[in-house]
C-alpha cells in the first residue's frame, strides 16, 4: 500500500496531456470527446467513494450503489419537496448520505454501537470489527443493501418524480453532462489535496500502511477509520447527487453504478486517487467507443472483458504497474 | 471409536465418512440424520406432495456447492449460479433437442459436464493468473454480469441452437419433461407424474416422484462431500484456506487443488441447475441476477460455511423463510438476517449448535486422528 503518487512532475504533466486532450478533441470532434469524458467521468464518480473505503479500510461495501441511493433521494426529494435550489439539495445529499454512512460504520462496519450495548448488558463485546476482512463485510454489507433498496421501495414507492435537467446543450450535447467532467475533475482535486497535504490526509496513509506504528504514534485509528468512511460514503452521496437530475429515481438506481464502480476499483488498485482516476481514463473510451459502434450492451461487455483481462495480466491493477515504473525511475537516476 | 482389528463394514464406512472437516462424527448424530431423511421422506405424504419442497432441495445442492468452494477452499466465488445457469441452458438446449428419455438422461450429464467445463476454463484462468482472494469474488461476480447481460440479449432469432431458441429475458419455455432412461429398457417420468401410492392407514396418496429423486441426490451428494472433505484431498484444500503461503511452501499443488475443488463446484452447481430447470420446466436469465447470486452466499454464510451440514439446512431453512413470507418485507428479513448472522455469529448457526452440543468435550479436530503415525525417533 503505497502513498499516493506523489512524483509532482509525471502528475502534472499527465493532467496537462488530459486537458489538453479534451480542448483539442472539443474542437476537432466535440460530440464523440464529451461522450468519452463523460464516460470517464461516470466511471471515476461511481469508483471514488468505494475506492477510498476499500483502499483505506479494506473494507468491500456492497451496498455502494444504496449509499449513492441515498445521496440521489436526499437531493431529490430536498429539492422536489422542500424546493431548495438544486447545488443546496446536492450538498444537503452528500452531508445527509455521509451522515448514513458515520452511523453505518459505527453500527455494522466497527460494531462500536453494539459492543457498547454488549458492554452495558452482557459485559462483552459482541461482534468483531469488519476492517480488513473483505469476505465478511461483503456479505454484511450486501445484507444492508438489500434492507435499503427494499426499504426504499416500502417507503417511497417505486420511483419519485426526478428533477428536471439544469443548463441547455452544446453541439448536441447536453451541457450538465460537461459540467460532470469538469466536477469530476473538482472532486479528484479535492480528494488528493485531502489525502497529501493535510494532517488527516498523513494520518489516513499512516493508518493504511500500518495500523500499529500508526497507534503507536499516537494517531486515533479508530476515529481515522469512521471519518474515512463518512468521507467515502459522502462521496458516494454527492455521485448520488450529482447523477439525479440524468437518472430515473428507482430503489435500484444503485445498481447502475455497481458493475462501474467494482472493475474501476479492481483494475485501479489499492491507490485512491492515480489508481481510479487512471482506471477511468483506461475504461472510459472503451466503454464509450464500444457502446457507440454496437450498443449500450457491447460497451457493458467490453468493460468487463477489459477487466478481466487487467486483472489477468496485471494483479495488482494499475496502481501496481504506476508503483513498478516508480521504483524502475528511482533505481536508474 | 474404532474397533479393535478387523473393522467392520460399518465402522469403516464411518472412517470415510468422519474426520476433523465435518460436523456429526457421533452416533447421536447419525441417529439425528436418519430421523431426518425418514421425516423428510414421510413428509410429502403426511403434508401435501412436497413439490415446493422439491425446490429447497434442488437449491440445497447449489448451497454445497459454495460450501465446498468458499467453506474448504477459501475461494468465496459469487460465480456458482454462473454454472448453476450454464447447466439449466445446457440441460435445456440438448433435451430439447434430443426429447428422447436417453436424449434427456444424456442431456443431466452433459449440464454436470457443461457447469463443470466452465468452471474449470474460469478457474484455471484465475487460479494459475495468479489471481487471488478478493480479486477471485469479484472476477466471479463480474462473470455472473456478463451472463447476465449475454443471456437478456439472446432473444433474436439468431440465438437459436438448434430446435432450442434462448429466448432473452422471456427464456427457455418448455423444456421437456424430465424422463430418464434408455426407451425400451426402462425409462420414468420424473416431473408431473402423480403416482397414487397406497398406505396402510392413510390410504392412497399422491406422491411426487421428482421430490424423492432431488432427496436421493441431495443426500447422496452430502455423503459424497463428506467422504471428500474427510479425504487427504479435503485436509490439502482446508490447509490451503487456513494459509496458502505456508500450505505451497509444503510442496502442495495449491493451484492444482483450488482447480479441482473449483470445477467439482462447478459440476454441483451444474447439476442443481439441470434439476432447477427440469423441475421448473423453464429457464430464464433472472438466475444470472445479482439478487440471485448472492443468495447462496446468504445461505452459507448463515448456516456456517465450514460446514456442509450448515449450508444444506441453511439453504432448506432461508429459502422456506423467504418464500413463505412473500410480498414486500422478505427482501428486509433476508438482508437482516444476513447481517445478523454475520455480525454475532460469523462462523454461522450450525458450528456454533455443535460446539454448544458438545461443550465439555474435546474437540474432534483436537485429538490426533488414529492413524497418525507414532512420532519419529532418531536412531
Amino acid at each position: 500500500m503505497k502513498q499516493a503518487l506523489s512524483q509532482a512532475r509525471y502528475g502534472i504533466a499527465a493532467v496537462v496531456a488530459v486537458v489538453a486532450l479534451f480542448v483539442i478533441g472539443a474542437l476537432a470532434a466535440p460530440n464523440l470527446t464529451f461522450r468519452v469524458y463523460y464516460a470517464v467521468s461516470f466511471i471515476v464518480l461511481a469508483a471514488i467513494g468505494l475506492a477510498i473505503i476499500f483502499g483505506i479500510m479494506g473494507v468491500i461495501n456492497l451496498a455502494h450503489g444504496e449509499f449513492i441511493l441515498v445521496g440521489a433521494y436526499a437531493t431529490t426529494l430536498s429539492v422536489t419537496k422542500l424546493g431548495v435550489p438544486l447545488p443546496a439539495g446536492m450538498l444537503v445529499g452528500a452531508l445527509v448520505t455521509a451522515l448514513f454512512g458515520l452511523v453505518v460504520e459505527r453500527v455494522i462496519i466497527s460494531g462500536y454501537v453494539p459492543n457498547w450495548i454488549g458492554q452495558q448488558t452482557v459485559g462483552r463485546d459482541l461482534i468483531k470489527p469488519f476492517y480488513d476482512r473483505l469476505a465478511d463485510s461483503m456479505v454484511a454489507t450486501f445484507g444492508l443493501s438489500l434492507i435499503m433498496v427494499q426499504g426504499a421501495r416500502i417507503v417511497f414507492g417505486n420511483s419519485i418524480n426526478q428533477i428536471g435537467v439544469p443548463f441547455g446543450s452544446t453541439a448536441g450535447y447536453p451541457d450538465y453532462r460537461i459540467a460532470l467532467v469538469g466536477i469530476t475533475a473538482g472532486v479528484l482535486a479535492v480528494v488528493y489535496l485531502l489525502f497529501t497535504r493535510t494532517d488527516f490526509g498523513t494520518r489516513v496513509r499512516a493508518t493504511m500502511q500500518d495500523e500499529q506504528t500508526a497507534m503507536a504514534l499516537g494517531i486515533n485509528t479508530e476515529r481515522t477509520y469512521m471519518l474515512t468512511f463518512a468521507i467515502g460514503s459522502g462521496l458516494a452521496g454527492f455521485t448520488g447527487a450529482l447523477f439525479a437530475p440524468l437518472l430515473s429515481m428507482q430503489p435500484t438506481l444503485g445498481s447502475q453504478f455497481l458493475v462501474e464502480a467494482f472493475v474501476a476499483v479492481v483494475v485501479g488498485g489499492a491507490s485512491v486517487v492515480v489508481g481510479t482516476s487512471l482506471s477511468g481514463l483506461m475504461l472510459g473510451p472503451i466503454d464509450a467507443l464500444f457502446s457507440d459502434e454496437f450498443g449500450e450492451f457491447a460497451g457493458r461487455i467490453a468493460l468487463l472483458v477489459a477487466a478481466m483481462l487487467a486483472l489477468r495480466f496485471l494483479p495488482g491493477g494499475i496502481t501496481g504497474v504506476v508503483d513498478r515504473l516508480r521504483d524502475r525511475m528511482e533505481g536508474g537516476s | 471409536m474404532v474397533a479393535a482389528s478387523t473393522p467392520s463394514a460399518i465402522t469403516r464406512l464411518r472412517n470415510r465418512l468422519e474426520g476433523p472437516n465435518t460436523i456429526g462424527n457421533s452416533r447421536r448424530f447419525w441417529t439425528a440424520l436418519a430421523l431426518v431423511v425418514v421425516a423428510l421422506i414421510a413428509f410429502p405424504v403426511v403434508g401435501g406432495t412436497g413439490s415446493q419442497f422439491s425446490l429447497f432441495l434442488v437449491l440445497g445442492l447449489l448451497g454445497l456447492s459454495l460450501s465446498l468452494v468458499w467453506g474448504y477452499a477459501g475461494v468465496l466465488s459469487f460465480g456458482q449460479v454462473v454454472f448453476f445457469g450454464i447447466g439449466a441452458y445446457t440441460f435445456g438446449v440438448v433435451s430439447i433437442n434430443v426429447p428422447t428419455p436417453a436424449g434427456i438422461t444424456g442431456a443431466v450429464f452433459a449440464g454436470v459436464l457443461a457447469g463443470a467445463v466452465v468452471a474449470a476454463l474460469l478457474g484455471y484462468f484465475m487460479f494459475y493468473g495468479g489471481v487471488r482472494d478478493v480479486y477471485v469474488t469479484i472476477i466471479t461476480l463480474v462473470s455472473t454480469l456478463v451472463m447476465l447481460t449475454f443471456m437478456a440479449q439472446t432473444a433474436g432469432s439468431e440465438w437459436t441452437i438448434g430446435s432450442a431458441a434462448l429466448g432473452g429475458f422471456n427464456g427457455m419455455p418448455a423444456i421437456p419433461l424430465l424422463t430418464l432412461g434408455i426407451e425400451g429398457v426402462f425409462t420414468f417420468q420424473f416431473v408431473f407424474n402423480d403416482l397414487e401410492l397406497f398406505v396402510p392407514v392413510l390410504g392412497v396418496v399422491n406422491i411426487d416422484p421428482f421430490y424423492y429423486l432431488s432427496l436421493a441426490v441431495l443426500l447422496a451428494v452430502y455423503l459424497g462431500l463428506r467422504v471428500l472433505v474427510n479425504m487427504d484431498f479435503g485436509r490439502v484444500l482446508v490447509a490451503i484456506r487456513e494459509d496458502e503461503d505456508r500450505t505451497r511452501m509444503f510442496g502442495y499443488d495449491v493451484e492444482r487443488a483450488k482447480l479441482v475443488a473449483f470445477t467439482i463446484g462447478g459440476g454441483l452447481a451444474g447439476l442443481s441447475g439441470v434439476l432447477y430447470a427440469a423441475r421448473n420446466v423453464y429457464i430464464d436469465p433472472s438466475v444470472f441476477q445479482l439478487y440471485f447470486a448472492t443468495l447462496p452466499v446468504v445461505w452459507v454464510s448463515v448456516g456456517g460455511r465450514k460446514s456442509l451440514l450448515g449450508a444444506v439446512s441453511a439453504t432448506v431453512a432461508v429459502e422456506y423463510v423467504r418464500l413463505s413470507l412473500g410480498g414486500e418485507l422478505a427482501l428486509v428479513v433476508v438482508g437482516a438476517l444476513l447481517l445478523v448472522s454475520i455480525l454475532v455469529l460469523p462462523g454461522g448457526i450450525i458450528p456454533w449448535i455443535d460446539d454448544k452440543l458438545s461443550d465439555g468435550r474435546l474437540d474432534v479436530s483436537d485429538v490426533e486422528s488414529p492413524e497418525t503415525p507414532p512420532e519419529a525417533t532418531e536412531p
